[in-house]
């Protein structure tokens, strides 16, 4: 076998060879843009180039044209990593605390908060463009370890073609409609353990209801036929009658107050109205927050990103890019959203140490009860 | 050898073996001291026990099922001559790569409470659902596999039995079984480990009330980085996932036999009387079954709300009204494409020497050779999950890979290798040992010998390899999604995003990009198999 043995050796060599060449390639287009970073701008003139890594959900949009602009000002290149939902994200950077994978952090919202902030992800920072945000949003107003961006609700969402009508019943104006017999195998919702917008309605239901009843109404709801998907778009796309273009057979499904815009706006062929009608009632106030990663060695350029984030600029860019809502009153909206999107008047809000305190619980007991 | 070895082994031990280790240890030692006392609480647990039975049954079940309705399938592609076979072949390769949302919900349009059989039948969170699906998928690893031996077995043996008056059944039960039996056994093997790691289908298929081990550890790691219940599911699957591998590598080895192969023209032959009816049938079962929900794909994407059309395909093209954040679609092809070549040939390499390796000579028993080649299909049976979280953990010295393009690539070759060897192993060991010591006494240079001898053999399986390696990589989801990737979506993972928001256009999108991804599959699945054919009268 000794002639084998020396095939082998050369094949051996080849593929090193090779696969180091891919290494080699890769850590090279990585390295290239950040390997002259130093501290922040240099003084006048051409600011030396910096790369920062913005860690973040598969959600985050903004246009090609705003980020550039941001670029060309700064001369800071901006890299995404995206690592799945915002549940998935935070986990992330818990686990990879002593070695964070970026400088930045953004889509933490208020039902994870305390689990990135007791985990001692961020760094504090107080960006003086705080200034121009509704400070209702800023929840850790004390120690500034966030920055708030913007501002969501999630909602029940009904179809309007089914309800109103002649001989049709009345749409859904509160939670307990819900569990009326003409809305009986007509609701689909998200999963609080696999679904942020779940896990906000859930929330929702207990301060609705209060700690000791929310399972009462859960477990109406599940006797009345309710769906329980694990994800957004299957319980949006599949199950619901107007995401799914009659093949679902459910029409009220918990999505955001945004969605129906995002109808009109992805309507096909255009339309001038939207289908998708907002349970206001049975919103939930979702934040979401940007902060410093501990441990950065770009704190000038994050810092400059940050309040990139809330200039008007951004924050103007942002309803149709992620279908959310700015945090700076300032910001004017887009017509489709000042036309078709509710902004609900008395979302339900809970404050997010309650939240962390008993989310584990929440999700446990409801699992039991409308899963078991 | 052992030089050899070093390479797969080094791949899969830096870019599998460290990081999973790293993240299971984590486990159960959390603060610095060892804590066993998870493996109690969690198996201790009665939904556990559940978890656990009924990942195992369902995918015994798929195993079953996906082996009764293919088996037919690959003897009617090694055996029967008929038009359009070449094409049909890549078609039905095609649903193995499709990412499973998409499947899904074509499945749903078939089998759901408004599909096409209306209210008649509704299996949507059912147990059938998950078998019929997982049928679906697998359907091809079985035609391939044994349809790869089968179509170049000599139908002499047979055709002498039966001259001998053996029934057509006992020909096939005590001359084509055994022969092709090892074939048989990886196929199912693979098939298994497939059922049995499902986690799209059950998540999206199966319902609340269905739960596999993948999902299990998918929840404690992702959704609430419980690390000490993940640890333990980990491990459980991974024992299961080497016993099976034990099992079927022993059931393999004792039965590999050596045998002349021949050319797939001379084995095939036209249908006659009765066989054009076998033929048939079979046909109809992968028009139906296969075609089905591809053809629900391929009509959503086309059915727009003014009738059928190509507009969803013309937005693909167009500048987005609100681009960023979708990937422009074309730059998702490329990406996709990349990667998928990337992913090949590292696939290739090491999976060829791995194949090398493990097929080695199989009259000598050899421990390390079964231990390596169980290292290779490790990488099949853990979960996406962990192998994504581990890679954040493990990946970032000496250089941090984590955000690095390669990272993806690097994680479709560790799903695509365990095919490669799977695909190489069953031919490199049907090579006649005596072809290669005649050649050597005839004065040929070892060299020599594999050029003339195993080279021309081997090459239509590492043309298969290739496509299957390809394949693997364009429609990967679980790990592309669930390792932190650079900016560089792939076409899977530019679908979930277009469903993941409202609008009839953003659904049409998915369907239109599903459509493309498949088409891109078929024809590079189909490539291969042209290119493959002139070379066959080598042998």
């Amino acid at each position: 076998m000794w002639h084998r043995g020396r095939r082998g050796a050369a094949v051996v060599l080849l593929a090193l060879t090779a696969s180091m060449g891919l290494l080699a390639q890769a850590c090279a287009s990585d390295k290239s843009p950040s390997a002259s970073g130093g501290s922040g701008a240099s003084s006048g003139g051409t600011p030396a180039p910096q790369t920062i890594t913005v860690v973040t959900h598969d959600s985050f949009a903004v246009s090609d044209n705003v980020l550039q602009a941001f670029e060309d000002q700064t001369g800071i290149t901006v890299k995404q990593v995206k690592g799945g939902d915002a549940g998935a994200v935070v986990n992330q950077a818990i686990l990879t605390k002593d070695h964070p994978q970026g400088d930045v952090l953004y889509g933490i919202d208020n039902t994870l908060l305390t689990k990135g902030l007791d985990a001692g992800l961020f760094e504090p920072y107080s960006s003086p463009a705080m200034s121009a945000v509704d400070p209702q949003y800023d929840l850790d107003s004390q120690q500034h370890r966030v920055t708030p961006v913007d501002e969501s609700d999630v909602c029940l969402n009904y179809d309007k073609t089914k309800f109103g009508g002649a001989g049709q019943p009345a749409a859904p104006q509160t939670l307990e409609d819900l569990t009326k017999p003409e809305f009986k195998d007509a609701v689909v919702v998200e999963n609080p353990a696999t679904s942020s917008p779940g896990l906000a309605f859930l929330v929702a239901t207990v301060e609705h209801f209060g700690d000791s009843h929310y399972l009462d109404y859960w477990r109406q709801l599940k006797a009345n036929g309710l769906k329980v998907d694990d994800g957004w778009d299957q319980a949006y796309n599949n199950d619901f009658t107007v995401g799914s273009s009659g093949t679902g057979t459910r029409s009220v499904v918990l999505s955001y107050a945004t969605s129906p815009p995002a109808d009109v706006v992805f309507a096909n062929p255009p339309k001038d109205d939207t289908s998708v009608g907002v349970v206001s009632d049975s919103c939930f106030k979702q934040i979401e927050f940007v902060g410093v990663l501990k441990g950065t060695s770009h704190a000038d350029a994050a810092h400059r990103f940050i309040d990139f984030m809330l200039s008007k600029q951004f924050q103007e860019d942002m309803p149709l890019q992620m279908y959310v809502y700015p945090v700076r009153p300032d910001a004017a909206l887009p017509d489709v959203f000042t036309k078709f999107a509710v902004k609900p008047p008395n979302p339900i809000e809970l404050d997010p140490q309650s939240i962390g305190a008993n989310r584990e619980r929440w999700i446990d007991d409801w699992t039991s009860a409308v899963l078991g | 050898m052992v030089a050899l070895a070093a390479v797969p082994v080094g791949f899969v031990g830096f870019f599998f073996v460290w990081p999973v280790a790293r993240i299971v240890v984590r486990g159960f030692h959390p603060d610095g001291q060892w804590d066993l006392s998870a493996i109690g609480d969690v198996l201790g647990n009665a939904s556990t026990r559940h978890v656990i039975w009924f990942t195992v049954w369902q995918a015994a079940a798929s195993t079953l099922l996906t082996l009764a309705l293919a088996l037919p399938g690959a003897y009617v592609f090694a055996r029967f001559a008929f038009r359009g076979k070449n094409a049909l072949r890549a078609a039905v390769t095609v649903p193995f790569v499709l990412p499973t949302i998409v499947v899904a919900s074509a499945f749903l349009g078939i089998i759901g409470e408004r599909g096409i059989f209306g209210g008649r039948v509704d299996l949507d969170g059912s147990v059938w659902a998950i078998l019929l699906a997982h049928l679906f998928f697998n359907y091809a690893v079985v035609v391939r596999t044994v349809g790869g031996l089968w179509s170049h077995l000599d139908p002499a043996f047979e055709d002498a039995a039966r001259t001998l008056g053996a029934s057509r059944w006992k020909a096939m039960r005590e001359v084509t079984w055994p022969l092709l039996r090892p074939a048989v056994v990886s196929a199912a093997a693979i098939v298994y480990l497939f059922s049995f790691t499902s986690f799209g289908v059950v998540l999206l298929l199966g319902g609340q009330d269905h739960s596999t081990l993948e999902v299990g550890i998918k929840r404690a790691t992702l959704d609430r980085l419980d690390l000490r219940t993940a640890s333990v599911l980990a491990i459980v699957q991974m024992v299961a996932v080497i016993s099976l591998l034990l099992l079927s590598s022993v059931a393999t080895r004792r039965r590999a036999v050596q045998q002349r192969l021949l050319a797939v023209a001379d084995v095939a032959h036209r249908p006659r009387g009765l066989e054009r009816w076998f033929l048939a049938a079979n046909l109809l079962l992968m028009a139906v079954l296969l075609g089905g929900p591809m053809a629900v794909l391929v009509e959503r994407s086309l059915h727009t709300s003014s009738g059928y059309g190509f507009d969803f395909y013309r937005a693909l093209v167009e500048t987005p009204r609100v681009a960023a954040r979708f990937v422009p679609p074309l730059d998702a092809v490329r990406n996709s494409l990349e990667f998928a070549t990337v992913a090949t040939m590292i696939a290739l390499v090491v999976g060829g020497i791995a194949a090398f390796v493990v097929a080695g000579d199989v009259r000598r028993r050899s421990r390390p050779r079964a231990a390596f080649d169980l290292l290779l299909m490790l990488p099949l049976g853990t979960s996406a999950v962990t192998v994504g979280f581990g890679f954040l953990i493990a990946l970032d010295r000496p250089v941090d890979l984590r955000a690095s393009w390669i990272i993806v690539p690097i994680a479709h070759a560790l799903i695509a290798i365990p095919f490669v060897v799977r695909i190489l192993v069953p031919v490199l060991r049907s090579i006649d040992d005596r072809l290669r010591e005649a050649a050597t006494m005839l004065g040929a240079s070892p060299g020599h010998v594999w050029r003339e001898i195993d080279l021309p053999i081997v090459r239509r399986a590492l043309l298969v390899a290739a496509g299957f390696a390809f394949a693997i990589s364009l429609g990967e989801f679980g790990a592309t999604l669930f390792i932190a990737r650079p900016d560089r979506p792939t076409m899977p993972v530019a679908i979930f995003r277009y469903l993941s928001q409202a609008g009839a256009a953003n659904f049409g999108a998915a369907m239109a990009m599903s459509t493309i991804l498949m088409v891109i599959t078929a024809t590079a699945i189909f490539a291969i198999e042209r290119f493959r054919t002139p070379g066959l009268g080598e042998f």
